[in-house]
């Protein structure tokens, strides 16, 4: 009688995204203690699911495993994007604490889907297969969905996920059908597979439009141009704490598996792809500025900011190599604390409609709340790129990749555009700083949890502005494998 | 040994930081303890200027720390001939600036007093930073402090003032981390060594070519734009009209010097060639600057603004005494950049006292102001002479010597910036007589207050400076003479070197 042979699965590879998985697990089994139960014990248990996996990454740190028959690869790569992701989380969980208290929309789901969210994009990290990218895909896009759609009485909140589940799904199509023509071109989905097949035929028309579609696919997923168009309206609409996660964690985790993507696969292959990042990373960077500079609203300014910088990203890629990939990275980790900060400020102001997000809403903030001001004032400068702070050091190593390796051009686009952004940025700036309130006033909540998120991502910013070359070296170091 | 100019450059900065966590209550110990901090920075620098050997050709008080040794970053600062007389400029104005404005920021001053003394840090940082980095890292800082002076305590147009200057400002800076970028990877590829450390990359030989014509409009069109060079200019009225007096005084006797000693610094050791094939240009829209600011200043209206287009036409002067690439010209110009700061800094300071007291600057508000006021018109008098260049006061030092060069280097272009002087005789007599001589035109004006203490303690220390460059310059191109020739004969070297 044969016995039934199990493959060997090895569970390490997967052990950072398991604690976060098995955090939303207890989550939802926790819905059905009585109502009696403090009702914090799910976000505790979500914050918990948020640093038991920022431990483990941490503890597997430079020591790569693979699991699944290379489906998932636990490189450094991804461990660094699980430590930015993680953070994410962690601090979304922080600032959504009070707010979704204030806004009446706590429930245990919220918290659940935000850790199966969190797992979707720590796996998309550590995908080291088309499918398994899908999947990841799949699981941290259709949390977002049900996420931006929480607030269920309201219109916007509503609208938002209608056209983010809408055009994602789209994206998703766009990326599967993508994954389809890759897999007839090469007869495999394995990323090293393909990139082995594809070494000896680059041209082969059939893996150019498969990959191809996958970037419009990977485009969606990271708002760029021409792929941007429901970014604005989703973080309008989204909860704000939602919003913060859609623009750092998810894009940490889509741009994880674009970077794996495109390295990997096209290893031995001549660039041609640069001249279409190139024109994307031009686009983007100068259309979001642009209508950022219109905008009236602080969340939908931000949106656009977001594609903007999403640019600064693509720059990176273009450099390619270890220090272009290796910029992308550091630029990653600086933007998620920005940019999760700034978000976070959003969520402690209110007015008597709902939240203070209108730009005029800020008017002299720095009067009735100099501490949040200060602290919303220096996430933007983070932004504009003003040293010491983590903006700077991020755009100074994406310009200086594209510089190294002779697109001197973009560099300079990339720059000029950034001197445009101070004028949107500054704005706020202007309004906290030197006009006096007007209009109903503003109110700020007072929260700890949101205190203690503002003043992580404020140190990280400080922290990674001065001292910046560790982390860099660690970026650097985790792409290197890649390009072997 | 105490590293100095350290302490010197952070000292500010740190105490406008703590004085930002003091209590409401103690808002008593704002203004002194503010002050203390900038008095002790100034006596802090004087070390620099007497133990500065004038001798010795290189940096000196220099200071060697790791930062981002895998990047070739480090923190290297150091002062030549070139930057003590600017550092001791930023920290001789700072005192100055704080108590003239005492009694009139009334608003917000803890945040007022800690903006200015991180402007400080910066400015110094600025000056004092040896490495591309961290010179790079000040220089955008510094941005920010302004911006906040200008915008939260300026006049009533002073967003749009503040705005316009740190989109001007950025544009020009943002295109200088591309040509740092391109100079530091142009060095790596050439030398194996990736760094950012500038007496190493002055040492590099570029080849003449499109590559270093790009790299030096990258930083000259960042320099242009602060100096201001014409036609660079339009940010600076707007600026210093709206800034309150203090920043004014400081944006005028420091800000603008970080441009000029951006050229001096930078420009022309790292680009000699493309400075020479692009001298002539920088030579041509100096006397264009030198001429226009002159004649606009004629007829304003308002001393703020008469003053503030003066400047433009003073830094023409200083750039062309830069661009003269000789001796003369160029301690010429290092000079009238610290006559210029000594100069118009007073004359910010005046127009804001008599601001105070009759909440206007228009010259047709004002006349016989003698009668009234004799001292702060007598004050107001040597101030104005200095910035016309009256021989025994210390903007003839500056003119004269950068003349001087001037005209061995192009006669004609000399010729038409002297006329510059003789209109800068025209437009400030003019506005003196108007304000000062003739009968007391206005009512209001006859029971003005004289100098107060304070004011009379403001303004010695500037007047006896202008004196003392005036009559003994020799004090200070003293200690410059030797860097700057060092600075030519490296040009030169540099330059001949692929003949």
């Amino acid at each position: 009688m044969d016995t039934i042979v199990f493959p060997s699965v090895l569970f390490g590879p997967l052990a950072p995204t398991l604690v976060v998985l098995g955090a939303g697990a207890l989550v939802l089994a926790l819905d059905i203690l009585p109502r009696a139960a403090p009702r914090e014990i799910a976000a505790m248990v979500a914050l918990a699911g948020m640093v038991g996996a920022l431990l483990a990454t941490v503890a597997r740190w430079s020591t790569p495993g693979r699991a699944f028959r290379d489906m998932v690869v636990l490189d450094n790569f991804a461990l660094f994007f699980n430590v930015v992701i993680c953070y994410a989380g962690a601090l979304i969980v922080l600032l959504s604490m009070d707010y979704l208290r204030r806004t009446g929309a706590e429930s245990s789901e919220y918290w659940a889907l935000v850790l199966f969210a969190t797992a979707g994009m720590m796996l998309l990290a550590a995908a080291g297969d088309l499918v398994v990218v899908f999947l990841a895909l799949e699981l941290m896009s259709l949390s977002l969905y049900v996420l931006a759609g929480l607030f269920k009485r309201e219109l916007a909140s509503g609208e938002a996920a209608m056209k983010y589940f809408l055009l994602g799904a789209f994206a998703s199509s766009f990326l599967l059908y993508g994954i389809a023509l890759v897999y007839g071109a090469t007869g495999t989905t394995n990323l090293d597979r393909i990139a082995a097949v594809v070494a000896s035929r680059p041209r082969d028309p059939l893996f150019v439009i498969g990959l191809g579609l996958l970037m419009v696919g990977f485009g969606f997923k990271i708002s760029s141009v021409p792929f941007h168009m429901w970014v604005p309206d989703v973080y309008q609409g989204a909860p704000t704490s939602v919003t913060a996660l859609i623009a750092t964690g998810s894009k940490a985790g889509a741009f994880a598996a674009l970077i794996r993507v495109l390295t990997v696969t096209l290893r031995g292959v001549p660039p041609d792809w640069a001249a279409l990042l190139w024109a994307m990373a031009a686009v983007t960077m100068t259309v979001g500025n642009v209508v950022a500079l219109a905008q009236s609203n602080l969340k939908r300014m931000l949106a656009y900011s977001s594609i903007a910088h999403v640019g600064y990203m693509l720059v990176g890629l273009v450099a390619g190599g270890v220090g272009g990939a290796g910029s992308v990275l550091f630029y990653l980790l600086t933007y998620t604390f920005t940019t999760a900060g700034a978000f976070g400020v959003i969520t402690l102001c209110e007015r008597a409609r709902g939240e203070a997000v209108e730009v005029s809403d800020y008017a002299g903030l720095a009067r009735r709340h100099p501490v949040l001001a200060a602290a919303l004032g220096l996430f933007l400068l983070s932004l504009v790129g003003i040293p010491p702070l983590a903006g700077f050091v991020g755009k100074f190593y994406v310009f200086g990749a594209a510089v190294r390796a002779g697109y001197v051009w973009l560099a300079v686009i990339g720059v000029l555009n950034s001197a445009a952004a101070a004028y949107y940025y500054l704005r706020i700036i202007v309004y906290m700083y030197m006009r006096e309130p007007e209009g109903a006033a503003t109110t700020y909540a007072s929260s700890f949890a949101g205190g203690l998120a503002l003043a992580i991502a404020l140190l990280a910013i400080v922290l990674l502005g001065v001292m910046p070359a560790p982390f860099v070296d660690l970026a650097q170091a985790a792409v290197a494998p890649l390009l072997r | 040994m105490i590293p100095l100019v350290s302490v010197v450059t952070f000292l500010p900065g740190l105490a406008g930081l703590a004085l930002l966590f003091l209590p409401r209550r103690a808002a008593g110990v704002l203004w002194p303890a503010a002050l203390a901090a900038a008095v002790v920075t100034f006596l802090l620098s004087l070390p620099l200027y007497f133990g500065f050997d004038a001798e010795l050709i290189g940096y000196q008080f220099e200071e060697h720390a790791r930062w981002m040794p895998t990047l070739g970053v480090s923190y290297h600062v150091g002062v030549d001939g070139i930057s003590l007389l600017l550092v001791l400029l930023t920290t001789f104005l700072m005192p100055l600036a704080l108590a003239s404005a005492w009694d009139s920021i009334e608003d917000r001053v803890k945040e007022f007093v800690a903006t200015m003394l991180i402007l400080e840090t910066g400015m110094l940082g600025v000056f004092v930073s040896l490495d591309l980095f961290l010179f790079y890292v000040f220089w955008e800082a510094m941005l920010i402090p302004m911006y906040f002076v200008i915008g939260v305590w300026g006049g009533p147009n002073r967003i749009y003032a503040a705005v316009k200057f740190v989109l001007y400002t950025m544009v020009g800076s943002m295109l200088m981390l591309v040509a740092i970028l391109a100079l530091y990877y142009q060095y790596g590829a050439a030398t194996g060594r990736y760094t950012f450390d500038l007496p190493l990359l002055t040492q590099y030989v570029m080849a003449p070519g499109r590559a270093q014509s790009l790299m030096f409009l990258g930083f000259a069109l960042a320099f242009a734009i602060k100096v201001p060079l014409f036609p660079f200019h339009t940010w600076l009225p707007d600026a210093h009209v709206e800034a309150p007096t203090a920043g004014s005084v400081i944006l005028a006797g420091v800000l603008l010097k970080m441009g000029t000693y951006g050229f001096l610094r930078f420009c022309l050791p790292l680009f000699p060639d493309a400075a020479l094939a692009y001298g002539p240009l920088v030579f041509t829209l100096a006397v264009i600057g030198v001429i226009y600011g002159a004649w606009v200043s004629t007829v304003q209206p308002d001393m703020k603004k008469l003053v503030a287009y003066s400047s433009v036409s003073h830094l023409g002067f200083v750039m062309l005494g830069i661009f003269t690439l000789n001796q003369q010209g160029l301690v010429g110009g290092l000079i009238q950049m610290v006559n210029h700061g000594l100069s118009t800094g007073a004359l910010f300071l005046m127009v804001g006292m008599i601001y105070e007291r009759r909440h206007s600057r228009l010259i047709a508000d004002f006349g016989g102001l003698w009668q009234v006021i004799p001292a702060f018109s007598a004050l107001f008098l040597v101030v104005t002479l200095s910035s016309l260049g009256l021989p025994g006061l210390n903007g003839f030092v500056g003119e004269f010597l950068l003349l001087l060069g001037a005209f061995q280097r192009n006669p004609w272009m000399a010729a038409l910036a002297t006329t510059g002087i003789i209109f800068a005789a025209v437009y400030m007599l003019w506005m003196y007589q108007r304000v000062v001589f003739g009968e007391v035109t206005r009512d209001a004006n006859r029971r003005l207050a004289d100098l107060t203490t304070r004011e009379w303690a403001v303004l010695v220390p500037v007047v006896a400076l202008i004196v003392w460059i005036g009559v003994y310059p020799a004090a200070f191109t003293g200690k410059t003479e030797t860097t700057i020739e060092a600075l030519i004969a490296q040009v030169q070297s540099k330059t001949s070197a692929h003949r």
